[in-house]
């Protein structure tokens, strides 16, 4: 009678052992086998291949990258649950605010990692960040008028500093200073730039000049000359320097004409560089330096809601007695938060704290799809690293293996914790 | 004689205020991260459904301020297009059986964890327990030589394995629990009836097991239609899935968007259904996971 039971236990248990002792099991034995030998396989490696991880540029950068992960990404969700689930707690519509939070925990890492591809977009006139960065700077500053504009060597101006440009001559009070730059677009134009005018003499010793774009469409215009048809280059701003100081700036009209006070007499004409600055074109998200943490910030917008929702149930477990009684003994809100709810959920923070964690340490689709090939390796994490070590074009197999059982190792507590929790469950 | 409002604790008027408008400080926050929140996935929608000249011109939100044409042309291509519905039937082919699979083998072991009497029982509860938080990448370079040893390396059979042996550490110790909590009276009753382990574990276990069964499937079924890494590596080049053909896309961003955002919209379609069609059992089937 036992027999059969027991053959009947053994068949039950027959398919899923056999699954898990060969495509689970297995393997771990086999990947740490695997990472002390060569790339080929053949020669014994010992320790190297674990040195490697810890020496090589690439590898080192998805080490690091990965501590940044581990650090920075359960904390921010977690945090952001918390405040969720506590705000939402007591509002009628709070199902419908989680339902929208915890909707991306539904979608797969591709399409969050397309999702955020678009946001990060580097276009101002596709990614979304990138149009509010664009239209927040412009707000703030005017700008810049003329990316190309340059003077022509017969003109009266040179190169300066910086980008920009300065007079060849000292400017003189009651004469007309000239200031004829070319090489801006007829598009690129203020549209309401008129033909320039030659200034006319200013009153009171004040220096005035004209700055005009010194090009006649067609031909038929002459350098140095206000030719009829020549448009002002209308907000091109004029600093008077002396000695390396600015002492008066003017801004030119819609006809190109600027006046200087007459105690710029003397001082040079400098066009500063900023008027010649390329136009905003917001900021280099998927760049080599902002790509972890945008990355990591995807990562946040899909799992804050799997924070929320855990936190939110381990809230409507929370005596509701206590809340009130410290409530009527005069506690404010943020005392009852600080010194009553946060500390009574620790147990819950923890449980979602660790799980991201284990989460974060495997993190793979999010970097491979938003991070672009150029930037790839800056964005560098140790899932990556070892899915390129294993299956490029010259895969080392045991700097792979090396990687995966890295990989085990840190999760390594997780699982002792994990069986005794459940040996403690079984005595009880 | 007292006003109705004497009753009420004594509140100064300036706190009452200062309390309404908390509320009302707090509700515009909320709806600005709801706003916030679900603004990236609009814009892939609103992006989907506008031209490839619409997309490269302008972005998806100006069609509130200047609205330009929306169209399905980019999901009638999509579907027009071979390679993309060839690879929602594969990830239908890798999902569903790995569904099943885990659903079946996982039952079958916890009832035996939970009702059967064999040597070292708790023993192998531990180890798959222990089981619970091993990452897929340690598998994936010896399982691919296996697979490659035994002809299964690149076809969607290894897929539906290897899906279903990181699946079964989970299902096995969510339904043990669960298993575990059905009155032993009722299993007594019915081997006094003269019914076998096989009769007990589909007439009675299962059926009672309905709601830790419906988690698992719905957790597998995400998991397993979501992914892209082990679909990467074992999916056979002819036939992937909906991720990794994606996935081959977006080497081209910026001038593909007509082909990646109704790709992502089509790929999320049935989680999503499936998300809000069983939140419930969907929710506690993240809970029983934590810590995995």
């Amino acid at each position: 009678m036992t027999g059969t039971r027991r053959v009947i236990a053994a068949a039950f248990l027959l398919p899923a052992l056999v699954l898990l002792g060969a495509l689970v099991l297995y393997p771990i034995g086999y990947s740490v086998y695997r990472s002390f030998f060569d790339q080929a396989g053949t020669g014994f490696a010992g320790i190297d291949n674990y040195k490697a991880l810890f020496t090589d540029d690439t590898i080192l950068t998805a080490v690091k990258n990965n501590a940044i992960w581990v650090v920075f990404a359960p904390t921010v969700a977690t945090a952001l649950g918390l405040i969720f689930a506590v705000l939402t707690e007591r509002i009628r519509w709070g199902t419908a605010f989680k339902l929208i939070v915890f909707m991306p925990m539904a979608i797969s890492m591709l399409a969050a990692g397309i999702i955020f591809r678009l946001v990060y977009d580097q276009a101002p006139e596709r990614g979304v960040a990138n149009a509010v960065a664009v239209s927040v700077h412009d707000t703030f500053n005017e700008s810049a008028g003329f990316p190309k504009a340059r003077p022509l060597p017969v003109h009266p101006l040179e190169k300066g500093e910086g980008g920009s440009f300065v007079s060849k001559e000292p400017v003189r009070a009651g004469e007309a200073v000239q200031v004829p730059l070319v090489g801006v677009a007829p598009a690129k134009m203020p549209g309401d730039a008129r033909p320039a005018k030659a200034a006319p003499e200013a009153d009171g010793g004040g220096i005035t000049g004209t700055a005009w774009l010194d090009f006649t469409r067609g031909g038929g215009g002459k350098p140095n000359v206000v030719d009829p048809e020549e448009l002002g280059l209308k907000g091109l701003k004029v600093e008077a320097v002396r000695d390396g100081k600015v002492i008066a700036t003017a801004t030119a009209g819609a006809d190109g004409v600027f006046t200087l006070p007459a105690s710029a007499d003397g001082a040079q004409l400098r066009l500063p560089a900023e008027n010649f600055r390329e136009p905003y074109n917001g900021v280099d998200w998927l760049g080599p330096s902002l790509v972890t943490p945008g990355i990591i910030g995807s990562y946040v917008w899909m799992w804050a809601g799997f924070a929320m929702v855990l936190i939110a149930a381990g809230l409507a477990g929370l005596p509701r007695e206590l809340l009130e009684a410290a409530r009527v003994d005069g506690a404010n809100e943020w005392q009852v938060f600080r010194r009553i709810t946060v500390p009574m959920l620790a147990p819950v923070l923890a449980v979602v704290l660790v799980t991201l964690m284990i989460n974060v340490l495997k993190v793979f689709d999010l970097v491979f799809i938003i991070a672009p090939g150029s930037s790839q390796d800056d964005a560098n994490v140790l899932a990556l690293q070892l899915y390129r070590s294993s299956f490029g074009t010259d895969a080392d197999l045991g700097i792979g293996s090396a990687i995966a059982v890295l990989l085990l190792l840190l999760v390594v507590p997780v699982m002792l914790f994990n069986i005794r929790r459940i040996r403690k469950e079984a005595q009880r | 004689m007292t006003t109705p409002s004497a009753l009420k604790p004594k509140q100064s008027l300036g706190a009452r205020i200062a309390a309404r408008l908390g509320g009302g400080v707090m509700r515009v926050f909320l709806i600005l991260v709801a706003l916030f929140w679900i603004m990236p996935t609009i814009g892939l929608f609103l992006s989907s459904l506008r031209g490839p000249e619409d997309i490269a011109a302008t972005g998806w939100w100006k069609i509130f301020t200047a609205p330009s044409e929306l169209t399905f042309d980019n999901y009638q291509r999509l579907l027009d297009n071979s390679t993309i519905t060839g690879s929602l039937v594969s990830t239908v082919m890798i999902t569903v059986p790995s569904t099943v699979l885990v659903v079946v083998i996982g039952s079958l072991a916890a009832y035996a964890f939970a009702w059967m009497d064999f040597p070292g029982r708790d023993w192998w509860f531990l180890l798959v327990v222990g089981l619970l938080v091993v990452p897929v990448q340690v598998a994936l370079i010896p399982v691919s030589e296996l697979f490659g040893t035994i002809g299964i390396f690149e076809t969607t059979l290894g897929v539906v394995l290897f899906h279903t042996a990181f699946g079964l550490p989970f299902a096995i110790f969510l339904l043990r629990n669960f298993f575990a909590q059905i009155p032993r009276e009722l299993l007594e009753a019915a081997r006094l009836d003269g019914a076998g382990e096989i009769r007990l574990f589909t007439r009675v276990v299962m059926p009672l097991g309905g709601p830790a069964i419906a988690s698992l499937g719905i957790f597998q079924f995400l998991w397993v239609w979501n992914d892209m890494l082990v679909a990467l590596i074992f999916a056979g080049s002819d036939s992937p899935p909906i991720t990794v053909a994606l996935q081959q896309q977006v080497r081209q961003f910026g001038n593909n968007i007509d082909v990646l955002a109704p790709g992502a919209f089509v790929s999320m379609v049935i989680p999503l259904a499936v998300f809000f069609a069983f939140q419930r059992q969907f929710v506690s089937g993240v809970m029983a996971g934590a810590v995995k």
